[in-house]
Parts: C-alpha cells; sequence; structure tokens
C-alpha cells in the first residue's frame, strides 16, 4: 500500500489523475458498446473495469518491489519476452494478417505491449551499469539489445508497436547520455541509412498497412475503402465541434461510423461527444501525467530510478502523441492504442503496472538517507 | 569525492536531458490541441454536415395506383403485395455461383441469368430480374443473402388485373417509365423506375392513377441498416377511376368475338358512354405488367395477329355497306336525288371498262332509296355515288365524325380515311378516278373508318344528329379529399343535317333488321335497328371469283360489319361490330350485335339505378 507514514499529496494527485483518464476511457467504451446485447455476452466497458482491477493489482505490486530488485532480473525478463514474442509469432492468433495474441482461455493476451515496459526496463538498467562509457556502448550494444525484440515485434507485423520500440531506444539513448558530437554522426548515419531502410520497411509491410499510410495523406481518394478510417475518424472529431455532442446524438460512434472505436480510435469518439472543451480537459489529464512523471524522474535518488521514469514517460507520451495524432489526420493510421483509455486487457494492465513503477521511483528515493 | 562530483554531474546531465523530453512532449500537445481547435472549431460545421450526411439516408415511397371500377362498381384493378429480385451488377462477387445459386433456389436458368447480366450498361443500377416471387422463394434468397452478395429481394406493391385479359385493351398496362416517355410532358419529372401507365386507361389517367410518392427520412447505421425515422412525408395514393364500360356486357362481348379477330364497340347514345370495348385477341396485361422479358416482348411482337393492337380504334378497316348511311344521307341532302328516284338494278353496273357487280346475283329489279338501304343493293348506290360525286359523299361522311378522331380518352387513336380528290391529289399525287367514286360508294376502296367511330356515328343517327365524344371514365374519386368528380359527357355538335333524313335512315335501318339483310339481328323482346356490312379485304377482290366462301382461305375472307341500335324508338345503346375475316355481316356480325343488345336490354331499368352516386 502506499505509504501512509509520509503523507505525500503528490502520490494522490497522480493516482487521481490517472484515475481519472482510466474513468472517462471506461465512459466512452461503455457509449460505444452495442445494446442489445446477444446472450451470454459480457458488455466491454465491465470487462474493461475487470482489467481496471487487474491492472490495479499489478500497479501496487510495482509500487511495492523495489525497482533496483526488478532491476536485477530485467535481462532475465527481457529474455523471456523474447521467448513469448517467437512464441507469438510461431502460434498465435491471427487478426488481419498479423500475429499479436495469444489465447489465454477467454482472454487475449499482447506479449508486445508487456515488451515495451520490458524494454524500458532492461534499457534503464543496461544505462544505469554504464556511465561514462564510449559512444559504442553508450549506442550500439544498447541497440543490439534492443534488435532482437525489434525484429519479433516487425515480424507479426506490428508497425505501431515497433515504432514505440524504436522510440523508446531512442529517447533512452538520448537521455542515458549521448554526447551532442556522438548525436550528430547518429543522426547523420540514420538520415543516409533511411533510403535502404524505407525500401526494406515498406516492402515488408503488409497491404493494408501500406494503403494507410497512402491515404493519410489524402483520405478522399478512397473514401468508402482504404480512406474510410481516417476519414470517418476526423469527421467524428471535427462534427464534435467546442462544445461535443453528448453521449446519445454522436450518430458517428453511435451508429458504427467509426470503426473500433472502442480501442485505437476511443479518441476520436471522445473528442465526438465532449468537444474541444471536453478534450482540453482530457489533455490537461495527460499534461499532468506527464508533469508529475517527468518529476518523479527529475527527483530519482539514481540514475537506474531516473532513466526508469524517462523512459516509462516517453513510452507513454510514444503512444499517446501517435494515437491522436493518427485520428486527427497528422500521423498515419498505426495500430497504437491510447493509454488508459483504450479498451484491451494488455494495454490497461501495462500501462497500470508501468505507472506503479513510476510511483515505485518516487517512494524509493527517500531510503536512499535512511 | 572526485568520483563523487563526476557521478553527480553526470546526474545532472541526465536531469537536464530530461526536461528537454518533458517539454518535447507537452509541445506535442500543445500542437495537438492546436489541430483540435482547427478541426472542432474552424472546421466543425463541415464535419458536422458530413457526420449528418453519414447518418441520414432518404427512402422513396411509392404510392399504390389508383383503384379502377367499372359502372357498377365491379373492380377491374388493384394492387397487390409482390417480392421482386432485384441485383445491383456492381456488388456481385461471384457471378458463376449467383447464376448457380439462383437456378438452383428458384429455378431460374443460369443463361438467362447471365444474359441479363451482361446486357445491363450502368452497373449500379438495380435490375429487375424477375418478380412475383413466391414466399417461398423470397425466404430461400433471404437466407442466403450474405453470401449472395448484389442481391435484393423486395417487397413492392404490384398492380393486379382482376378480370385478366378481360377489357386488356380498355385498361392497357403498368411498367417503368421509359427514357422516350420521360420526354412527354405528362410523364416529365418522373424518376427512373417509376411505375407509368403504358397503354389504355392506365396511360391516359396515369397523372391521378400515379398519386404522390412519399419521402422517408431515416438514421442509418454505418451497415445502412434503419435505425430511426427521422422524418416521414407520407405517400397520397392514386385517385380511382369509375369507367362507364359495363363488366358483364364487356365479358358477354369478349366471349362472343371468341376466338376470331375483330371489335366490338357499344356506346350509350344519349352520352356516348363506352359500355363496351372488346378487342380480339386480347392479352393479359398482368404478364405485361410484371415486367417484360426480351422473349416475351419478341413473342408478342411477332405474333401475326397483333394482340396488343385494339382494333376498336386502332384497326382501320373499309366500312362496306355500313357506309351506305353516309352515302343516302348524303343523297337525301342533295337536289341531285331524292328518297324516290327510282334505278333498275340488273346484278351489274358498267363503268369506263369495267363492270361493277352487286351481291346479288341477277339483282334486285328496281329500287328506291328505302329499298336499296333494307336490301343493301349496290347498284342503286353505284348510281348515287355517279350522280353526287366523290366530294359530296366525303363530306357527308365528315359529318358522321368519319375520318376525325373520335376524341375518346385513350392513347393512339387512329382516324382511318375519308378520300376525296383533294386528298387523292395530296397523298397519292394522282388525279382521282371516277371507277374510285363507284367503289366508294359502297364503302370500298381507300375508305376506312374503325369500329369506334362507326359506333358513334351509328349512334349520331339513332338520337336524331348529336355527336358525342366518347367517354371511357364517368368519374375520379380522389384520395386525398374523398371528392367524387363526374365528368361530363362532351358534345362535339350536331350533325348538320335535316330532320327527315333521320327519320328516313331509323325507318329504313328498323326495316333492314326486320325485312332486310339484318334479318339475324331480329330480336322478338327489342326492336333493333341496324345495317350490315361485308368488306372486301384488298386479296379478296382476287378471289371473287368464288362464290362458295367456306372454299375461300380464312385471310381472304371478308370482314363482317353489323351497326346497330336498340331500342328503335327510344335508342340506349348503340353497336359497331366487327368480326375479321369471316364473310356476310349479316351472318357473322348481326347475331352478336343482337345478343348484345338483348343482354344489355335485359335489365336496363336496373343498370339505370346503379349510378354511380347511389354506389359510393
Amino acid at each position: 500500500m502506499i505509504d501512509t507514514r509520509s503523507p505525500d499529496s503528490f502520490e494522490w494527485r497522480f493516482v487521481l489523475v490517472a484515475l481519472g483518464i482510466l474513468a472517462l476511457g471506461v465512459i466512452s467504451i461503455y457509449s460505444v458498446s452495442p445494446s442489445p446485447l446477444s446472450k451470454g455476452q459480457t458488455p466491454l466497458y465491465a470487462k474493461q473495469l475487470a482489467w481496471i482491477l487487474i491492472g490495479l493489482v499489478a500497479f501496487l505490486a510495482a509500487v511495492a518491489i523495489d525497482y533496483h530488485s526488478l532491476a536485477r532480473h530485467a535481462y532475465v525478463l527481457y529474455g523471456l519476452t523474447l521467448i513469448l514474442l517467437v512464441l507469438v509469432v510461431v502460434m498465435g492468433r491471427s487478426s488481419r494478417g498479423a500475429q499479436r495474441w495469444f489465447a489465454v482461455g477467454p482472454f487475449a493476451f499482447q506479449p508486445s505491449e508487456v515488451a515495451k515496459l520490458v524494454l524500458v526496463l532492461v534499457l534503464s538498467k543496461y544505462f544505469a551499469d554504464v556511465q561514462r562509457a564510449g559512444w559504442i556502448q553508450r549506442v550500439i550494444v544498447p541497440g543490439l539489445i534492443t534488435l532482437p525484440g525489434l525484429l519479433l515485434i516487425l515480424k507479426q507485423p506490428d508497425l505501431g508497436t515497433a515504432m514505440s520500440f524504436t522510440f523508446i531506444f531512442v529517447s533512452m539513448v538520448l537521455v542515458g547520455g549521448l554526447h551532442a558530437k556522438a548525436l550528430g554522426l547518429g543522426v547523420l548515419f540514420t538520415s543516409m541509412l533511411f533510403p535502404f531502410a524505407w525500401e526494406l520497411i515498406w516492402t515488408s509491410l503488409h497491404d493494408y498497412q501500406r494503403d494507410r499510410i497512402l491515404t493519410f495523406w489524402d483520405p478522399m481518394t478512397d473514401p468508402a475503402g482504404k480512406g474510410y478510417h481516417a476519414l470517418q475518424s476526423r469527421i467524428a472529431i471535427g462534427s464534435g465541434g467546442l462544445l461535443g455532442k453528448g453521449l446519445v446524438e454522436a450518430t458517428q460512434s453511435r451508429l458504427k461510423f467509426l470503426p473500433e472505436g472502442h480501442t485505437d480510435f476511443i479518441f476520436a469518439v471522445f473528442a465526438e461527444q465532449w468537444g474541444f472543451i471536453g478534450v482540453f480537459v482530457l489533455f490537461l489529464l495527460f499534461a499532468a501525467l506527464i508533469f508529475l512523471a517527468s518529476e518523479i524522474a527529475g527527483k530519482a535518488k539514481d540514475p537506474l530510478g531516473l532513466l526508469l521514469a524517462a523512459g516509462i514517460l516517453s513510452m507513454v507520451g510514444f503512444c499517446l502523441m501517435v494515437n491522436v495524432g493518427m485520428t486527427m489526420g497528422i500521423f498515419p493510421i498505426v495500430g497504437i492504442p491510447l493509454p488508459l483509455m483504450s479498451y484491451g486487457g494488455t494495454t490497461t494492465v501495462t500501462s497500470m503496472a508501468a505507472l506503479g513503477l513510476l510511483l515505485n521511483v518516487k517512494r524509493r528515493r527517500l531510503t536512499l538517507f535512511y | 569525492m572526485s568520483r563523487f562530483t563526476t557521478q553527480h554531474e553526470d546526474f545532472r546531465n541526465l536531469q537536464r536531458r530530461l526536461l528537454y523530453l518533458r517539454t518535447g512532449l507537452l509541445f506535442c500537445l500543445l500542437l495537438l490541441s492546436a489541430r483540435l481547435w482547427y478541426l472542432q472549431v474552424v472546421k466543425g460545421p463541415y464535419y458536422r454536415e458530413l457526420a449528418e450526411q453519414n447518418r441520414v439516408r432518404t427512402v422513396d415511397l411509392k404510392p399504390a395506383r389508383g383503384l379502377i371500377f367499372d359502372r357498377h362498381g365491379e373492380l377491374l384493378a388493384n394492387n397487390v403485395p409482390s417480392f421482386n429480385l432485384y441485383l445491383t451488377v456492381e456488388d456481385i462477387r461471384d457471378r458463376e455461383g449467383l447464376a448457380a445459386a439462383l437456378e438452383e433456389l428458384i429455378g431460374l436458368p443460369r443463361a438467362e441469368t447471365k444474359k441479363r447480366l451482361v446486357q445491363q450498361a450502368k452497373s449500379y443500377v438495380p435490375i429487375l430480374l424477375k418478380s412475383g416471387l413466391t414466399l417461398r422463394e423470397a425466404a430461400l434468397l433471404e437466407g442466403r443473402r450474405l453470401e449472395l452478395t448484389g442481391l435484393r429481394v423486395q417487397a413492392e406493391s404490384q398492380r393486379n388485373y382482376v378480370q385478366g385479359p378481360l377489357g386488356s385493351h380498355l385498361l392497357g398496362y403498368v411498367g417503368e417509365v421509359s427514357p422516350e416517355q420521360q420526354e412527354e410532358p405528362d410523364f416529365a419529372g418522373l424518376v427512373q423506375g417509376s411505375i407509368v401507365g403504358k397503354s389504355g386507361v392506365e396511360k391516359t389517367y396515369d397523372r391521378m392513377l400515379r398519386g404522390k410518392p412519399g419521402e422517408k427520412t431515416i438514421e442509418v447505421d454505418a451497415r445502412g441498416n434503419e435505425r430511426k425515422i427521422v422524418a416521414v412525408v407520407e405517400q397520397t395514393p392514386g385517385d380511382d377511376l369509375y369507367l362507364s364500360l359495363n363488366l358483364r356486357l364487356q365479358r358477354l362481348a369478349e366471349s362472343l368475338l371468341g376466338a376470331e379477330s375483330g371489335a366490338i364497340v357499344a356506346l350509350d347514345p344519349r352520352n356516348s358512354d363506352v359500355l363496351v370495348m372488346a378487342s380480339s385477341p386480347a392479352y393479359d396485361p398482368n404478364v405485361l405488367s410484371r415486367g417484360l422479358t426480351p422473349a416475351l416482348w419478341e413473342q408478342i411482337a411477332s405474333d401475326t395477329r397483333h394482340p396488343l393492337t385494339n382494333r376498336a380504334l386502332q384497326g382501320q378497316y373499309p366500312p362496306g355497306s355500313t357506309f351506305k348511311i353516309m352515302v343516302a344521307s348524303a343523297a337525301l341532302e342533295s337536289d341531285k336525288w331524292s328518297a324516290d328516284t327510282k334505278v333498275r338494278c340488273a346484278g351489274a353496273f358498267p363503268s369506263g371498262k369495267h363492270m361493277f357487280k352487286d351481291w346479288k346475283k341477277g339483282g334486285h329489279g328496281v329500287m328506291d332509296l328505302y329499298h336499296a338501304i333494307v336490301q343493301s343493293c349496290d347498284v342503286y348506290f353505284y348510281n348515287v355515288g355517279q350522280r353526287l360525286g366523290i366530294d359530296t359523299i366525303a363530306e357527308t361522311a365528315r359529318l358522321f365524325g368519319l375520318g376525325q378522331p373520335t376524341g375518346i380518352d385513350l392513347p393512339s387513336e387512329r382516324i382511318g380515311v375519308v378520300p376525296s380528290t383533294e386528298w387523292k391529289q395530296r397523298v397519292r399525287k394522282e388525279p382521282w378516278y371516277v371507277g374510285e367514286t363507284i367503289s366508294a360508294s359502297i364503302g370500298q376502296g381507300y375508305i376506312t373508318v374503325t369500329p369506334l367511330q362507326m359506333a358513334v356515328a351509328i349512334g349520331a343517327v339513332s338520337n336524331g344528329g348529336t355527336l358525342h365524344r366518347p367517354r371511357l371514365v364517368r368519374a375520379v374519386r380522389e384520395r386525398a379529399t374523398g371528392r367524387l368528380q363526374e365528368f361530363p359527357s362532351v358534345e362535339r355538335g350536331p350533325v348538320p343535317l335535316q330532320e327527315d333524313t333521320f327519320h328516313f335512315l331509323q325507318d329504313a335501318l328498323r326495316e333492314v333488321v326486320l325485312h332486310g339483310t339484318g334479318g339475324r339481328a331480329r330480336s322478338r323482346s327489342i326492336s333493333i335497328a341496324g345495317k350490315t356490312g361485308t368488306a372486301q379485304t384488298v386479296a379478296a377482290r382476287v378471289t371473287q371469283l368464288s362464290t362458295d366462301e367456306e372454299a375461300i382461305p380464312k385471310q381472304f375472307r371478308d370482314h363482317a360489319w353489323f351497326v346497330a341500335y336498340a331500342p328503335a324508338e327510344e335508342p340506349q345503346i348503340a353497336v359497331a361490330v366487327l368480326v375479321e375475316n369471316t364473310g356476310h355481316g349479316g351472318t357473322y356480325a348481326a347475331p352478336i350485335a343482337k345478343a348484345l343488345i338483348e343482354e344489355y336490354m335485359k335489365d336496363s331499368d336496373v343498370d339505370d339505378r346503379h349510378q354511380i352516386a347511389g354506389q359510393l
């Protein structure tokens, strides 16, 4: 439990902000749940509530176990995650040409979501151990650590998670301390490599992924087909206006013009119903979360804590920006859920565990001087 | 100590870089807010309209066509629900599979389905593949709707002609409006696929029968399923028509014609109500209204007996001896001839090199006008014609309405030909020959009339010279108000002949039935007056030498005419009967007229009580 011996309102603020976002997510999921339900079906919002409860357990566990002891097992955890990723490619459940899930009883488990958090952990551990080393140790080695996971996720293929993975790596390398000279070289090198890499990435993409990227530029080229998601999402958000249409009048989401309204496009659902004012409040909550998380990172007692907190911040922040960006049509549509709001077991539990780790970092900083 | 300082410095470094990350993320959030402002506030109204367009569809509500009744309120045409099968070529994924499934489920030949699919030009317009599916067939198709894409079963209102082929020419039939029809002012502004009248009363009164389509605005979900009705503009059903037709008499008339080709028209000479309009052979308007397949259309179009032709007003025949009524009128009105003028008929009349024969070998002996009508003496009328000249005859014939439209409220009426010297010069670019006047005076040669024209003409004789426009629709009842609007009968004006002329004709025509060529129309109960006619077909002149009627091939036999009215003293019905290729009018047409008149007069007082107003 949260330590009551140090009555810190900071922790409560942090928890309240997170719970607020979670609650808005549940309301949005509720609003797009089909009614009436077919027999024996559990409504999605109820399932999501169950996931949040499980997430709370993960959250408390992540607060309780000292992150130093977690970090000691980081490489083992990463190894296990890689095995899971191999297994999902070999025997996972496929959906739209991608294999991302394991069926665990009635639930679908998505290892790549967990892999993101484990990557943050293993890179934090690595950078904390190799302070003041040369650029090979600061870039090449962590790159080699990241690569197997990245390749396995691309193999599924899960473009969105692969991008998260890359972003986590890049931001950890930057925070972990790359000299300006090395940074410049890195950027130059990457941009030289890009045309070749692009060719490779482009040809390895599935048709639907390519279509999504192409129609991103102009959804009207195929409004009923490949541009459908992007266009309907824009219509949903735009039609929300300043004040929103409310839960009942939000026709785009209620009448299912907007596909995937409970998962990847939940932001569009929210924006249609609550309008600019509502989304502004939501953005304030996310901004608060970013701010509080960076406070925790900045006040961590050791590099490991700081790096861990920074990694989690970049992981959550990246998902937030890309998800919202794609629903608003300033980013191609890739399958990235909105943290704490999108429906989904693995993403909810992982996100909450990540927040637990953040709080863990916050609480351990006091112990240094005990 | 120094190690600690470096470590400390490193840590400060980390903290500084962390700040960049935070600032970067918050900056991104700010950019997203700007984009959000653009989408929701700047472009909000635009996207709101797009959302409305997504949500709302309008569906046409087809109105039910007006009902059609006969003069006694007997139902002639109504509407029944029908399951129709539509295909949208654009949406079809598997043509082979679809054709195979249709053969299996509803027995539609595979080849025919594929042929229809190829013919379609606009792939997004649904085509009617089959109408009138049984409930079972509709259910079978609905059950496999998900796999058979492009296929749709729609319950629609289908025109139904309760009496089958009875009165088919007069009622007409319905079908989808054609591009040519859309050019006509009566059908302008109709959307493609609208059901309109194609012929008969259905076409003439389409404006009233068709009704006004409604519109239903519905909210649909992303799959196009109806979720909620937003607004409804109800359709207005078409107005009901009350015809002047007497269904019982019509049925009798059609059965009297039987398998022969021909036409019967019966009018009420007091107001020209059309009591009967029969044309044989007939067709089943139900079949035509359910969507014509090319094969069926081909079959109908190539039928040499032309079942679609309404012979009553589109069949143009030489009037034969019935035309003697007009020639006699011309003679009575002329100062060149009188009723007492006598001619000796020896059975032939020489004109130039040609010898014109009388129908009776050996001739009728000495005749006056009265007896010439009664006995239908050809030689007498040859003389009249020669004396009067074609132009006088033509002028009188026109007074009876020949050579002009009767103005009946049906489409495509033909007017026949009343030849004159001027006509021949204009149309044939040739001068008139005297011999042609001889033919014309017994209703042969260029002259042609329709049975309807003859019915109107004999009606005018019977009522002392009043020409009416035939009235087919007595009243219309507006569905919207329930108001019954009666159509008055319209007089075309009097036939400007002397009263004595009509009396003379009436006496002579009565005598025709009593003691003349129309003996087979003599009735024990009703006093019938009439005139026989035997119109030679063009080819018949070649085979005229043969005296044995039965030996002449059917298509060369004469057309039998009989025009009549009854009761002679106070006429209530005027009839024109034409039977193609049978023989003498007195033999084949007169008995039909008699049977019809007797049936009508059997309860003519009952008929009078059945006024529409009483019915409603």
